[in-house]
């Protein structure tokens, strides 16, 4: 018997070309299977569905014979609470609001963009240090150090401490991927256990915050006086902890596949090298192309709805599937062509609606640096191993390492 | 004439005219080069700059975040136009196919856009009017002129009519600190554009940002000083209120009167045309080689029941050029109707007022999201069973989802569940317009097709 499409979605041997599985997808745009989750696979109803209110985020709503491996064990005793990714309105409004307080419009209008000499700075201090030009592994020595430095910046977390949240991160990603395989109850168990060492770390920065205001976004939100008030302090290291996780092991991907997308594409790699500026497009086409989170698996109906002549069930798990909708025929013409001129190019990379990406403008200002800094810099760049290995995670999909070499490093 | 060939030869070496350099005029330049327009093409303007945008007019020019010299509007390609600026058209001679301009040149056209759009209605005793201190607000020089004596500090501001652009200029006075009076003669502001249940919070916003606000009650006379400064505005209920700056902000008039004697459908209230952007004659009979676009364009709108709608929506003004600029060059099969939901925003008091379809069409309001009293909340307008509009006060993510439900006649009221539903959302009530025919300061939407109840009317044969 064939593995369904559920388990071609999530099986690793399909990892590095997950495209034609969602091909097949699409043939349904309402794909689902036994007690399985709705799988959405074609970009209007994802775009629409991302912006319906009969649809919640929160895992409470699930009905009790669907099981979301993402939520299992946020009940515990001692938990942290759920972050607002994982929230409905209004306590998700209010969380997000007074996280984007220090961060964005209209209060910190300058918080990203005055990073930018920052970001530079990273960027061209990573590309010095990579020594034997022959042999890159461009993940360990740049795409994951490069925004681990910049969240931790932007939040105040000592750089040195990566190698402690780094393992706790990992794990808490892992939790992310809804391998059907696994037993829920542990690995519900496993992140959250690590979601709780996560918390407990970052308690102690927050205190030390609390003392001692610096400029970072862990100061501010610690001694946070708005309209909305101050978050609980339980609010806080949830929050905290989203976007340490949130705030790198997405951007690892972005960069990582951009590298790897325009070493396949070398004329594109060729003109961003001529043309800085051509980096904005770029990463814009790559969030189309190669999503840096390929699926929302953490969705549930209010009511009974219907999509497409299907109904949907009260409570039942959907699956948006962000990356299927981008290479979605109906919207893109030649959805499967790498073409940074497209011009329309409303993509679902960074989501939609309430829960649109909170780091987008952060992401894409750290993916255009990286991308741009790499193309002008690396001699003569070429893939070492194509395609390379990918982690694990079929959410968060990108290569674990990726191996390249160049004649040199420009100055 | 028509003939095979015959657009072929437009596009190649045609004469395109466009009346009004702004918004729309801008975008339907645009649009004439993109689909392949190679003739000539001449812009006309009555105002000496470069199209430029309004919304930040009320908005950031007021707050000083950015000067009115610098709301240029982006180009997106280049139109290769003949511009003639600071010139007003002052008329049209359909037969010759020829627009009039004030300085004595005439224009000829093969085809012609109309896009004039609305101006500021002024305060009605020109000599009160003409007092130092007393502002309209449409134009970038309202704009910059305001702005500097907003600079200079007034003692008080009193705006006159408290819709959308009312409102926005009392928002960004008391941004700025100054001590703010408005004067509406509805029950509440933006209650001719959204009703009074809306138009209650927006009452309680504007008093919770200090903002001494007057309803039920009109300016009656402004009074000035020996130096012709404004000093004083009486009102109805006898109650003065002393300021040095006073903004009118009474609505708009429809700049068609340059038309008139031309034969085309044009009055009032904007210039009729079809759902293509076609202008109507006055006889009903639509003209193949007239269009109209933008806040001076009324159309029929099949998702509310062919009523012609007249809107002030910059959304509509760009859609409404790009359609009638494409359906210019094109075969009557070709052609685009506009179809387009209107939709339309606004930023005060620290609120994103965002509103699709036509609330002012509605007649009852059921809060779907959120609470009036959070003054967060997505509000659902009901007509006859159906959805025909909805609100979002700092909710307008949610909003594409409304406008689907308009779209596609949803039922009245929405019989789900949504996230934030609260206990006073799970019924419609009354939304509370003003009846019509009581004036305020104007809505943005105007439905100004005649009803068959309407007997104003008059029909006189012609033979
Ligand atoms: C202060 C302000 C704030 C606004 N804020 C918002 C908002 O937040 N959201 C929103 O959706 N909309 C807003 N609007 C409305 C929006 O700006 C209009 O819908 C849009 O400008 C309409 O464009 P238009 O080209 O049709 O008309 P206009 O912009 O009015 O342009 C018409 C042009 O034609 C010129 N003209 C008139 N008669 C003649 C003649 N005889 N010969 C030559 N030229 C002539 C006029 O001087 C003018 O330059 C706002 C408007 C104002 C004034």
């Amino acid at each position: 018997m064939t593995p369904s499409l559920l388990h071609q979605v999530l099986d690793y041997a399909n990892r590095a070309d997950p495209y034609p599985i969602y091909e097949e997808l699409r043939k349904t745009p309402i794909h689902h299977e036994a007690d399985g989750p709705y799988v959405i696979s074609t970009y209007y109803e994802i775009r629409s569905l991302l912006h319906d209110p009969r649809i919640s985020s929160d895992a409470r709503n699930l009905s009790s014979t669907t099981h979301d491996p993402l939520a299992e064990g946020a009940q515990g005793e001692g938990a942290l609470p759920p972050s607002f990714l994982r929230l409905d309105p209004p306590e998700h409004d209010r969380l997000r609001r007074m996280t984007n307080r220090p961060f964005g419009p209209p209060h910190s209008p300058r918080r990203v963009d005055g990073m930018r000499q920052e970001l530079h700075g990273i960027v061209s201090g990573l590309i010095d240090d990579i020594g034997d030009p022959g042999r890159i592994d461009l993940v360990d020595q740049f795409s994951y150090p490069f925004p681990v430095t910049v969240i931790c910046r932007l939040l105040g977390v000592p750089r040195e401490d990566e190698a402690r949240f780094h393992t706790w991160a990992d794990t808490i990603a892992a939790g992310l991927d809804p391998d059907p395989d696994a037993d829920p109850a542990e690995r519900g168990k496993v992140s959250q256990e690590a979601r709780m060492q996560l918390g407990m770390y970052l308690a102690g920065l927050v205190e030390e915050r609390r003392k001692n205001p610096g400029e970072d976004m862990l100061s501010e939100l610690a001694t946070a006086t708005g309209e909305d008030g101050a978050m609980t302090t339980m609010e806080l290291l949830s929050t905290a902890a989203l976007l340490l996780i949130a705030g790198h092991e997405t951007t690892v991907n972005l960069v990582t596949n951009g590298m790897l997308t325009l070493l396949r594409n070398p004329d594109v790699l060729e003109r961003l090298r001529a043309d800085p500026r051509l980096a904005v497009p770029i990463v814009e086409e790559l969030l189309r192309f190669e999503p840096p989170v390929q699926l929302v698996p953490q969705r549930t109906t209010l009511t009974d709805i219907e999509v497409r002549g299907v109904t949907i069930p009260k409570g039942a798990s959907l699956w948006l599937v962000l990356a299927s909708g981008n290479r979605d025929p109906q919207r893109f013409e030649d959805p499967d062509r790498f073409d940074p001129d497209r011009r329309d190019i409303q993509h679902l990379g960074l989501g939609s609606g309430i829960h649109s990406c909170f780091g987008a403008p952060l992401a894409r200002l750290e993916a255009q640096f990286a991308l741009s800094e790499l193309a002008r810099r690396l001699e003569n760049p070429r893939l070492l191993e194509d395609p390379p290995p990918y982690r694990q995670n079929a959410v968060l999909r990108g290569p674990r390492h990726l191996s390249i070499a160049c004649d040199g490093i420009r100055p | 004439m028509l003939g095979d060939g015959y657009l072929e030869q437009l596009k190649r070496e045609g004469r395109i005219v466009v009346v009004g350099a702004s918004l729309a005029g801008l975008r339907a330049a645009e649009t004439l080069r993109s689909e392949g327009f190679a003739g000539s093409l001449t812009i006309i303007g009555d105002e000496p700059h470069e199209p430029y945008d309004r919304p930040p007019l009320s908005k950031q020019v007021l707050l000083g975040r950015a000067g009115a010299d610098r709301t240029a509007l982006p180009r997106l390609r280049s139109v290769d136009a003949t511009w003639r600026l600071g010139v007003p058209a002052t008329g049209l001679d359909r037969a010759a196919r020829r627009v009039r301009l004030a300085d004595g040149d005439e224009v000829p056209y093969d085809r012609l856009l109309i896009a004039t759009g609305v101006r500021a209605r002024p305060w009605p005793r020109a000599a009160e009017a003409e007092l130092d201190g007393v502002f309209v607000l449409r134009t970038r020089d309202d704009s910059a002129a305001l702005a500097r004596r907003l600079d200079a500090g007034p003692q008080r501001v009193l705006v006159i009519g408290a819709g959308f652009t009312g409102s926005e200029i009392a928002s960004a006075c008391r941004e700025r600190g100054l001590p703010v009076t408005v004067a509406e003669r509805g029950a509440a502001p933006l209650v001719g554009a959204l009703g009074g249940v809306v138009g209650a919070v927006a009452a309680e916003l504007q008093r919770q940002h200090g903002v001494d606000l007057r309803c039920g009650v009109m300016v009656t006379a402004l009074e000035g000083d020996t130096s012709g400064r404004v000093r004083v505005a009486h009102l109805s209920d006898g109650s003065t209120v002393e300021a040095d700056v006073v903004i009118v902000s009474l609505g708009a008039i429809r700049n068609t009167e340059w038309l008139s004697g031309s034969g085309l459908g044009a009055g009032p209230r904007g210039i009729a045309c079809d759902a293509g952007c076609r202008a109507f004659d006055i006889r009903g009979i639509v003209t193949d080689d007239i269009y109209a676009a933008g806040d001076v364009a009324r159309s029929p709108h099949a998702l509310f029941s062919y009523q012609f709608l007249s809107l002030e929506h910059w959304g509509n003004a760009v859609s409404q050029a790009r359609i009638a600029a494409h359906n210019m060059l094109s075969e009557s099969t070709d052609r685009l109707p506009h179809m387009e939901v209107p939709a339309f925003w606004s930023a005060q008091f620290g609120v994103n007022i965002k509103s699709v379809g036509v609330p002012s069409l509605g007649t009852e309001i059921l809060i779907s999201q959120g609470s009036l009293q959070d003054q967060r909340f997505v509000g659902v307008y009901g007509y006859q069973g159906r959805v025909i509009g909805a609100v979002a006060f700092d909710q307008a993510k949610w909003l594409p989802f409304y406008q689907e439900l308009i779209e596609t006649t949803a039922s009245f009221p929405p019989p789900f569940d949504t996230v934030d539903r609260r206990p006073d959302g799970q019924r419609p009530i009354d939304a509370d317009f003003p009846d019509p025919s009581v004036p305020t300061h104007g809505p943005t939407v105007t439905l100004s097709g005649y009803s068959p109840a309407d007997r104003r009317m008059t029909f006189t044969p012609a033979h």
